[in-house]
């Protein structure tokens, strides 16, 4: 899932200086999740806008903003109170962010940070384990990823810095290196912890990343 | 191949171990700004007390005059570098062109470094490159000295360094550290510098396992001079990879007022006098982080004159 943070409410009236008619878009899958974009916090946002004088013409929370198509018909469906608007306060990610840029002429603001692609450890609380590196390393240890649990990222053991398990970047964090050294010794695969790993190809994530899957019936044999 | 290199007025560090020589080096650490004053005064008090200097690389991720710069103030000052070279800053190509400059400047040594993370630093906000870390720079370089970059494109005349790496003997836990310790040789790596040690004992084991995975690496020992319980106790918060024990923390303690440097300078020849005499390691390298005017006192005391090695 994408995590979410709020901007400050303050940022975000900033952003809609000169802009009194806006349109609220929320998400109902990740943001909501993370309490940054769903039903109660677009209506609470709602709410705000209009103590500040702003008029909110209408509101909408939907699964997979980030969907373009989705978002598109969307709009077309609420065509009164987003044809009233001069401004849009998109309460998801920033996939879904510009997914309504993609939907609409006008001027179109965030209302979150996004900040990573994560796990949820339970309610309100997420952790970062994998960092959408394109080339899958988790097979060579242990299923713990050294790209992202690893400050550094680094492919060949832990940094000097590391110290009983923690990061030299804080006390608190878990030194990624030593969980995956421990977990492989555990599996009695320390041989993969032997090898040296050479360069990492950063070509596999290079931006913007783009997929195109073949369509099934096409291109086979 | 016209090469740019001046001629070498001492010999290198691979020399050095190769006479079996205790090698004695020093360290330089760049100032923040262009007044070098200080830094050039401490070039020439060590030029020739210490076999080489190394420079390092933005230390502490705080930015600083260059390394390379300074690696070559010192070859124009009659001392000999050892160039330090982290991964935080560059990415392969930027190293790889360094590392071109360097060889054509007659640099012939490089201490490979991952280096410290960016948020221990002074530009906590910076972008972190680690493009690469200390194994794969080992191999980079192992890569351009047979002829070719990382790209895989032939070179125009590469490279040769007597390539060092650095190993952190008071690690907790040690295990991974010794995997690799043994992976930076396979790299390429041909001696080591540790990171700082203090307590004595834990040396000797860390040396007895060290030996038994390789016993023709060159290993020095890496000693920080203790200057103040200040100091101390901001290395022990946040210096990475140091941690200074309890019985020398008493003994800086128990200094008189005003004589907290002399105990540190005391500590210190100690532990060179401990590595030469029981024949710990093959060398010892000085990090007076600040102090480098201090490191003569130091080598006098410990009854150490290079000159008569």
């Amino acid at each position: 899932m994408i995590i979410t943070t709020s901007k400050p409410f303050e940022e975000v009236l900033q952003e809609l200086e000169g802009e009194d008619k806006v349109f609220i878009v929320g998400c109902g899958l990740c943001s909501t999740t993370c309490e940054t974009g769903g039903e109660d916090q677009v209506a609470e946002m709602k709410a705000k806008l209009e103590a500040e004088g702003k008029t909110v013409t209408g509101t909408t929370v939907y699964d997979e903003v980030c969907h373009e198509l989705n978002t598109k018909r969307k709009f077309r469906e609420n065509k009164e109170a987003v044809g009233a608007a001069d401004s849009f306060l998109v309460m998801t990610c920033g996939a879904g962010i510009q997914s309504v840029r993609e939907a609409t002429e006008q001027a179109v603001h965030p209302a979150n940070n996004t900040v990573f692609l994560g796990n949820i450890l339970r309610q309100g609380q997420f952790t970062e384990k994998c960092s959408l590196c394109g080339d899958c390393v988790l097979e060579d240890f242990g299923a713990i990823c050294p790209v992202t649990r690893c400050h550094k990222g680094i492919l060949n053991g832990p940094c000097g810095g590391t110290d009983e398990g923690k990061c030299e970047t804080d006390k608190e964090k878990d030194c990624g290196w030593t969980l995956i050294y421990n977990q492989l010794d555990k599996m009695g695969k320390l041989d993969r912890f032997r090898k040296i790993y050479g360069l990492k190809n950063w070509q596999a994530s290079m931006k913007p990343g783009k997929v195109i899957f073949e369509k099934k019936g096409e291109g086979g044999e | 191949m016209t090469l740019l290199i001046k001629k070498h007025t001492k010999p290198g560090i691979k020399e050095i171990f190769e006479s079996g020589t205790f090698l004695v080096s020093g360290e330089i650490g760049p100032p923040k700004g262009t007044d070098i004053d200080e830094m050039i005064e401490h070039i020439d008090l060590l030029k020739d007390k210490v076999h080489a200097m190394n420079i390092t690389d933005n230390q502490s991720s705080v930015m600083r005059y260059p390394s390379l710069g300074t690696a070559l103030i010192i070859k124009e000052h009659g001392g000999e570098p050892n160039l330090q070279v982290t991964c935080r800053d560059r990415n392969r190509m930027a190293i790889e062109a360094d590392l071109l400059f360097a060889y054509t400047r007659g640099i012939r040594s490089v201490l490979c470094l991952t280096g410290d993370s960016i948020p221990v630093g002074d530009h906590k906000e910076a972008k972190a490159v680690f493009d690469l870390e200390s194994v794969q720079l080992l191999q980079l370089i192992s890569g351009m000295e047979a002829g070719k970059d990382t790209g895989g494109n032939e070179l125009g005349g590469g490279v040769e360094f007597y390539k060092g790496a650095i190993v952190t003997p008071e690690a907790h836990p040690i295990e991974p550290q010794m995997i690799k310790f043994e992976k930076k040789i396979e790299a390429g790596a041909q001696w080591f510098q540790t990171q700082a040690v203090y307590d004595m004992e834990n040396f000797k084991r860390f040396m007895e396992a060290a030996r038994k995975i390789n016993d023709k690496v060159k290993i020095c020992a890496g000693l920080v001079l203790l200057t103040s319980m200040g100091a101390i106790r901001y290395m022990n918060a946040n210096v990475p990879g140091v941690f200074v024990p309890d019985n020398l923390v008493e003994e800086m303690k128990e200094a008189p007022k005003g004589e907290a440097l002399n105990t540190g300078i005391r500590i210190l020849a100690r532990q060179i006098r401990q590595c030469i005499d029981e024949k710990l390691c093959d060398g010892v390298h000085i990090m007076a982080i600040g102090k480098e005017g201090a490191v003569p006192k130091i080598l006098e005391e410990a009854g150490v004159d290079i000159t008569k090695m």
